[in-house]
């Protein structure tokens, strides 16, 4: 099991390695760089001082070698300014990382909350007319455009109820009036996420349900829910969690569109405003973050799984 | 089941698979696909939309305006017979946007879904037929991507600048660019799905008998992956793709709603939101029509590939109920 464990975390290393040069690479191919926008701001500036400001800078280099230098560098924890705060940043990031990290853990157990008993009821009744409300709502809940449900929640709650924030965070002084920010966040992100999940619950349970030791089950006269509960859950949850733990990716993507919409200062946000500003820096270790945490949720997942499926042993 | 009351609860879901029947797997196609109103339904508004957007020069035509003409004296007007769903905020007339946008939309979407599904089954196959340290490479490399956050990987893609990477300049530079690039891009990251599934399916068909006959008569591996695997696992390829296009129509929206993907004047239902947060107050109509439309377009792709796939598994095929 450890060794298992220190193999899987070499390899989020090395896949973290080589995303950071692929992020870097790519990163030098965005339009401009930092001296064309420094030439922006002082058109006072002549071409020699600008190849000087180049060389000083080693953007006159290959990329590899600066890949090399900013490696370096990281390794002793300087990952660079941010141009557009003027703090490291990783000062920029880690409070941001935790504020998405709370965002996407909130919805994630929402949609859990909610998709186990929906899936697993609706599995038992198939093709009953709750099984198709809820696969029809299941549908909705992935088919809508996620800024747009956004949207649509923002008028309702916030301007023609009144009863939420439509956007911005809590100060951090009161936790029940930080929360009220939360809310709308949570919701959109919950909405767009639980779908899916509903989907591979039924589909799971459906499956467990069609096993030799449920009929073993119903024949010695297990009730109903006694056989659901104690037979047909915990299989289908192996399945489930395989496929949820691939899904942090796709919640990533969710919570940036979410916290763009609703002014939250999560990571999406802060790399999407980093990409959009030509904050190299901040957009570089703000994707190396946001692949870091989904390597790392990934890992989780695989634990659970064997917490679950005790046949399975990691060698 | 006559005589005896259909069974409830988890009886029923014991008995669902209990029966067969004597038809032919078309048959039993149709029979299914058609039984699945919703999908049947989705067909028929996706066929309508198509056909809709592909007249939007017809519509302008008829209603004598130009969807390009910024007229902005006329903006934010409400639905009058010159135009039928009103004007937009630059004064444009918001029926012909829309339809205009449909058409990038279905084709972003199509053309996406098609070309990842090509690169999802070329790996697919090569993954399950070769094997081996192919197989194992191919997959993680899958199983690395899959993991990734594709939103913020696919802004900073949607990001750099075209000329950077020696495209010339009157190509980067040109106003459907933004549509070359957002399908390159969808299909970069949007094949791991079709992969996986054609490399499984592979991996099962490659120990059948007619495989192996076409081995031993000294047939070529492309040749046996092209002509005697991939007719017999077109089936799921169909049904993830048909799947996947909705998704991939979402994609589209969020990044070209994000100032990312396709680039205005050329709309999409994407761009046509852009402003929505500020649009919703004078004028609702501009804000709620785009975005209704990707949802309708997304749900209707989705219930038709889920329709396809009630009637195209062969392991449901047994449970004819």
């Amino acid at each position: 099991m450890l060794s298992y464990l220190a193999r899987r975390l070499i390899e989020s290393f090395f896949v973290l390695a080589v995303m950071s040069l692929v992020i870097y690479a790519l990163i030098g191919l965005m339009p401009g760089d930092p001296i064309d926008i420094m030439i922006f701001s002082d058109p006072e500036m002549t071409p020699a001082e600008a190849e000087r400001l180049r060389a000083i800078y080693g953007l006159d280099q290959p990329i590899f070698e600066r890949y090399l230098a900013w490696l370096g560098n990281a390794l002793t924890g300087d990952f660079g300014y941010s141009r557009l705060y003027n703090q490291p940043a990783l000062d920029i990031l880690l409070p941001r990382l935790g504020n998405t990290v709370i965002l996407m853990g909130l919805s994630f157990l929402l949609a859990l909350a909610i998709a186990l008993p929906a899936g697993i009821y609706a599995a038992t009744r198939p093709q009953s007319p709750v099984d198709h409300a809820i696969n029809l709502l299941a549908f909705a809940g992935i088919s809508v455009p996620p800024f747009w449900l956004a949207i649509l929640l923002i008028i309702l709650f916030a301007v023609t109820l009144g009863w939420l924030p439509a956007g911005g965070m809590g100060d951090g002084r009161d936790f029940w009036a930080d929360l009220r920010y939360l809310a709308l966040p949570v919701m959109a992100l919950t909405i767009a996420t639980v779908g899916g999940v509903i989907r591979f619950m039924r589909a799971a349970a459906l499956e467990a349900l069609r096993q030799d030791y449920v009929r073993t089950a119903l024949a010695k006269g297990l009730s109903g829910r006694q056989v659901v509960l104690g037979h047909v859950l915990r299989n289908a949850m192996i399945p489930v969690v395989t496929i949820l733990a691939l899904q942090m990716g796709n919640l990533f993507s969710g919570a940036l569109i979410t916290e763009q919409i609703f002014a939250y200062l999560g990571m999406g946000k802060t790399i999407y405003d980093a990409v959009i500003g030509n904050d190299y820096n901040v957009a570089l270790l703000g994707l190396l973050l946001a692949t870091l945490t989904t390597l790392l949720a990934n890992l989780l997942a695989d634990l659970a799984y064997s917490w679950l499926d005790p046949r399975i042993s990691y060698q | 089941m006559t005589g005896a009351p259909p069974p409830q609860g988890l009886l029923a879901a014991e008995a669902a698979h209990a029966q067969g029947t004597a038809l032919t797997v078309r048959q039993i196609f149709w029979r299914r696909f058609l039984r699945h109103r919703l999908a049947v339904a989705s067909l028929a508004f996706l066929v309508v939309l198509a056909l809709a957007s592909a007249a939007a020069p017809l519509v302008e035509a008829l209603l004598g305006v130009d969807g390009n003409l910024v007229d902005l004296f006329n903006a934010k007007q409400p639905p009058s017979p010159a135009n039928p769903l009103g004007t937009d905020e630059l004064g444009r007339d918001l029926l012909v946007r829309l339809l205009y946008g449909g058409q990038v939309s279905l084709v972003v979407g199509l053309a996406a879904a098609l070309c990842a599904a090509v690169v999802g089954t070329l790996l697919g196959l090569a993954a399950g037929y070769y094997g081996g340290r192919l197989d194992a490479l191919l997959m993680r490399f899958t199983d690395g991507v899959i993991a990734l956050p594709i939103l913020p990987l696919l802004i900073i893609l949607a990001a750099i600048d075209l000329g950077k990477i020696g495209l010339p300049q009157d190509l980067v530079t040109s106003e459907s660019i933004s549509l070359y690039r957002i399908v390159f891009l969808i299909a970069l990251v949007g094949w791991t799905t079709v992969a996986r599934l054609v490399r499984g399916a592979t991996l099962s068909m490659k120990t059948r008998e007619f495989v192996r006959a076409a081995e031993a008569l000294g047939a070529s591996a492309p040749r046996i992956m092209l002509v005697h695997i991939l007719p017999n696992v077109v089936s799921p390829i169909i049904v993830a793709t048909t799947l996947s296009i909705g998704g991939i129509i979402l994609l589209e929206s969020v990044l070209s709603f994000l100032g990312l993907g396709i680039q205005p004047p050329l709309p999409s239902w994407g761009n046509m939101l852009t402003s929505a947060q500020e649009l919703i107050w004078d004028a609702p109509a501009l804000a709620i029509y785009p975005g209704a439309l990707i949802f309708l377009t997304v749900i209707a792709f989705n219930f038709l590939g889920d329709g396809l796939q009630d009637a195209l598994d062969p392991r449901a095929l047994q449970s004819e109920d």
